[in-house]
């Protein structure tokens, strides 16, 4: 059959496409609605009202965003067994118990009380309905933590056996299998680097919003929550990152070499910044690198050995039998330096922003600004940057703003393709994991319905999204103010029209 | 018992809690065409399950992961084997979700028109396929010696099978009906009493020529009990809110469904997937189930989370318990 249209092949075009749309959403989501809960408890705190509108205008980003998060997701939890009957049947005992839990823990949690929180405005006594959006992180967070258990078995799996007469891995150890280091490395990486996108998108919305100098309280608080999130978030990524980078190099040395485009192992390998390779005769013709500095994030030495594709290759050909044991080199090389960079340049700009917008230290007194005015770029003493590279810098703050959505996309693009040709290493390959009864007509459906689908929601989203960024945070009305002190709400006026209505 | 009879149970409670809750879900999206008057009516309906669907819906997630964890040939043969019908599910059901949140967030007409039609046709749609599915499964499907799914989309159509469709469809219309007439209040209440009057006896007899038909098929002593529960609160319900007594008539139609989906459940065990083309073919309890150490943590998560999701749960229909009319709508365009 034409390679192209193998069954393996389209099913995992589908299950690429749906897994990186849904999850654009999903950092978004997760740091979102801790970035709310934070503004609302301010408010809760302080009755201070900016905290209010913030918490206001931001929710509703953060709902607009959610509500595609939670239906496309339900695709992903059907899609094993649609697309992937027989990876299901060999992996279910250990892959489902995971999912399994992060629908009855997780998704639970998170829907029920994000309802609550959508509804409860004039129904809830106003702590109880704080705790509602906090209940909604914790519910992000838990699923983040199952589902990457979960990925983390296909990236190492632990914790089984093969019961060759069921001809499937069978679950001997579920604690190993949450509680591994490929688990723990990924979740802290996979939040951490969440929290920068919501940072990011947050400066870049204020920035918007300060450059045309409107909505001056709301956004100069949340350009300052946001570039500390993002310099918090970027850094712990960093660190998590390097973490991650070292369990793979002990666990799948193939993805960090395919990674490097190293072919032939060495000792104090080189980063290579840019390459150009010949997949077929196994070798770069053209390379920019840093000597020493491959060797060193893998094993914390610029001198260790770090071994090559065709050393790896060979290897796996006498432990797994004949066949070719290389990822997508291309893809894997550059999705890695996709993901770097696109991340380490929003984290730049953050620290460039907090540095500009400090409120004290270093600025003087003449500079510091008040509650509603937009604050002084400052660089050194009394330094001010231009009105023009002020406006450069809330520009780019503006455009740069998904660069981190770009960056977990290619880090999810990175490990999963960087992993093949196994689907769980070294132990499943991909090729055997497709519905062996789903026809090639039924996969070519689904793909161009959902692709076509998710296409159309993505422009209605978009355009969402941006109508209420325009809008700005809303006026506070009575109702806002005073939040019903007993659940379920005021009893005096029973006709009165609900705070928010669908 | 053992842990794999269990879970058998457990499968069958999670999609009872489906049925139950997104089955009224279902029925209010079909009444926004066959009750509501105008667009504040519509609102009025999309309102009583505004907080609640998507946890509602969380039902199906955990019935679905639950399948995959304790019986993965089952999930496997049933979601590969369904494929087509499937994929208009989860169409339907993201378009859906959309539609609920994204309904009000524009004041254009032309857009709040067009996602009101989707929420129809998107809850219509589900709520007939679930019963296609579901009556497929207990008649038997064109199973092979690998657990595979070898027959025809057309195969799936038959009239058994599209007779569950239609129960469906109608038990889930008449227990959102009576859900209506619970949580509103003025003359789309009035209405909803009417109309489930209406609707209640067609729904009796459909949902009876099906229960007897797959009693006659594949029945026991058990499940004509469930039969006779079914049918008994079905009638019930319909004579409670004959009598005005909503609440009453609500959980009811709930018995109703959770009866009917007993009932299909004790005509499949041991089987969870027959096969229509040999019996040593069957996807059972035993040969579908993960192994016991799996079930063993499934259960101790299961019988853990569930009660606790019950009660926080039913602390939100508590906590908007009141019911909605008309001058609860606010007529502006909600902006924030």
């Amino acid at each position: 059959m034409n390679l192209a249209l193998a069954p393996e092949t389209l099913a995992r075009w589908q299950f690429g496409i749906t897994t990186v749309y849904h999850f654009l959403f999903v950092p978004l989501t997760i740091s979102l609605a801790a970035l709310t809960a934070g503004l609302q408890t301010a408010w809760v705190r302080t009755d201070n009202e900016k905290y209010l509108r913030a918490t206001k205008f931001w929710g509703k980003l953060f709902l607009i965003n959610i509500a595609m998060g939670v239906v496309t997701g339900i695709v992903q939890e059907f899609q094993f067994g649609m697309n992937w009957s027989d990876y299901s049947r060999f992996v279910g005992d250990v892959f489902g118990a995971p999912l399994a839990f992060e629908a009855l823990i997780a998704f639970f949690f998170e829907s029920t009380f994000v309802g609550l929180w959508i509804f409860g405005w004039d129904k809830l006594p106003k702590k109880i309905h704080l705790a509602c959006i906090w209940m909604v992180s914790l519910g992000t967070v838990l699923s983040t933590f199952f589902i990457l258990a979960a990925n983390s078995w296909m990236q190492h799996p632990v914790g089984y056996r093969i019961n060759e007469e069921r001809g499937r891995a069978e679950l001997t150890d579920f604690w190993h299998v949450l509680t591994q280091n490929t688990a723990l490395a990924q979740f802290f990486h996979t939040i951490t680097a969440a929290f920068l996108v919501g940072g990011a998108f947050m400066v870049g919305i204020a920035a918007f919003h300060l450059a045309r100098k409107k909505h001056i309280p709301v956004m100069r608080t949340s350009l300052r929550l946001g570039l500390v999130t993002v310099v918090v978030a970027g850094l712990l990524t960093a660190v998590s990152g390097d973490v991650l980078g070292k369990v793979m190099f002990k666990q799948q040395p193939m993805k960090m070499a395919a990674a490097e485009a190293l072919w032939e192992g060495e000792h104090g390998a080189p980063f290579s910044l840019f390459a150009v390779g010949d997949v077929a005769e196994g070798h770069n013709t053209v390379e920019i690198s840093v000597p020493g500095v491959l060797s060193f994030l893998a094993d914390d030495s610029f001198t260790s050995y770090v071994p090559g594709i065709n050393d790896i290759n060979k290897a796996e050909q006498e432990k797994y039998g004949p066949g070719d044991y290389r990822p997508n080199i291309p893809v894997a090389f550059w999705s890695f330096r996709w993901m770097i960079g696109f991340g380490m340049a929003s984290l730049m700009l953050g620290l460039l922003g907090l540095w500009l917008t400090r409120k004290r230290f270093m600025v003087p007194q003449a500079l510091r600004t008040g509650e509603d005015e937009v604050p002084h770029l400052v660089l050194f003493g009394n330094k001010v940057l231009s009105p023009k590279l002020t406006k450069l810098y809330w520009i780019t703050a503006l455009w740069t703003m998904l660069f981190p959505l770009i960056a977990n996309s290619w880090g999810w693009i990175f490990t999963e393709m960087g992993r093949q040709p196994w689907v769980v290493y070294g132990v499943f390959q991909t090729r055997d994991a497709v519905s062996p009864g789903v026809s090639q007509g039924e996969v070519i459906t689904s793909m161009i319905v959902f692709t076509a689908l998710y296409a159309v929601l993505a422009v209605i989203e978009v355009r969402l999204l941006l109508k209420y960024v325009k809008a700005g945070p809303p006026e506070l009305t009575e109702d806002d103010l005073n939040p019903p002190t007993r659940i379920g709400g005021h009893d005096q006026d029973a006709d009165r029209p609900m705070a928010f209505s669908y | 018992m053992e842990l794999h009879d269990v879970w058998f149970v457990l499968i069958a409670v999670l999609w009872t809690g489906y049925f139950f809750l997104e089955g009224f879900d279902f029925g209010i999206g079909v009444l926004t065409k066959l009750l509501a008057r105008d667009r504040t009516e519509r609102r009025v309906l999309i309102n009583t399950i505004g907080p609640v669907w998507d946890g509602n819906e969380v039902w199906l997630l955990s019935a679905g992961g639950a399948t995959f964890a304790a019986f993965p040939e089952w999930y496997a043969t049933l979601f590969s084997g369904f494929y087509l019908p499937l994929l208009v599910i989860l169409i339907c059901l993201i378009v859906r979700g959309v539609a609920f949140e994204y309904r009000a967030k524009r004041p254009e007409v032309r857009w709040q028109t067009n996602w009101e039609h989707a929420i129809f046709w998107t809850s219509l749609i589900p709520a007939v396929l679930w019963g296609v599915a579901f009556g497929n499964i207990v008649r038997g499907v064109k199973i092979d010696a690998d657990m595979e799914y070898v027959g025809s989309l057309t195969d799936l159509l038959n009239p058994y099978a599209l007779l569950g469709g239609l129960v469906t469809l109608f038990l889930f219309t008449f227990h959102g009906t009576v859900f209506a007439a619970l949580k509103t209040v003025g003359d789309i209440r009035q209405r909803a009493r009417r109309l489930a009057l209406k609707t209640g006896p067609v729904t009796a007899v459909l949902a009876l020529a099906f229960l007897i038909l797959t009693q006659a098929d594949h029945g026991d002593g058990w499940s004509l009990l469930a039969l006779v529960v079914a049918a008994v609160s079905l009638v019930a319900a319909i004579g409670a809110i004959a009598r005005g007594r909503e609440g009453w008539s609500f959980a009811l139609s709930g018995l109703t469904i959770a009866a009917a989906v007993a009932m299909l459940f004790l005509t499949l065990f041991p089987n969870v997937m027959p096969s229509s083309l040999n019996d040593a073919w069957n996807l059972t309890v035993t040969n579908a189930s993960s192994s016991p150490y799996t079930l063993k943590i499934m259960t101790w998560c299961a019988g853990v989370a569930t009660p606790v999701v019950l009660l926080y749960q039913g602390w939100t229909y508590w906590v908007f318990r009141k019911r909605i009319g008309t001058q609860h709508i606010a007529d502006a365009h909600p902006t924030h």
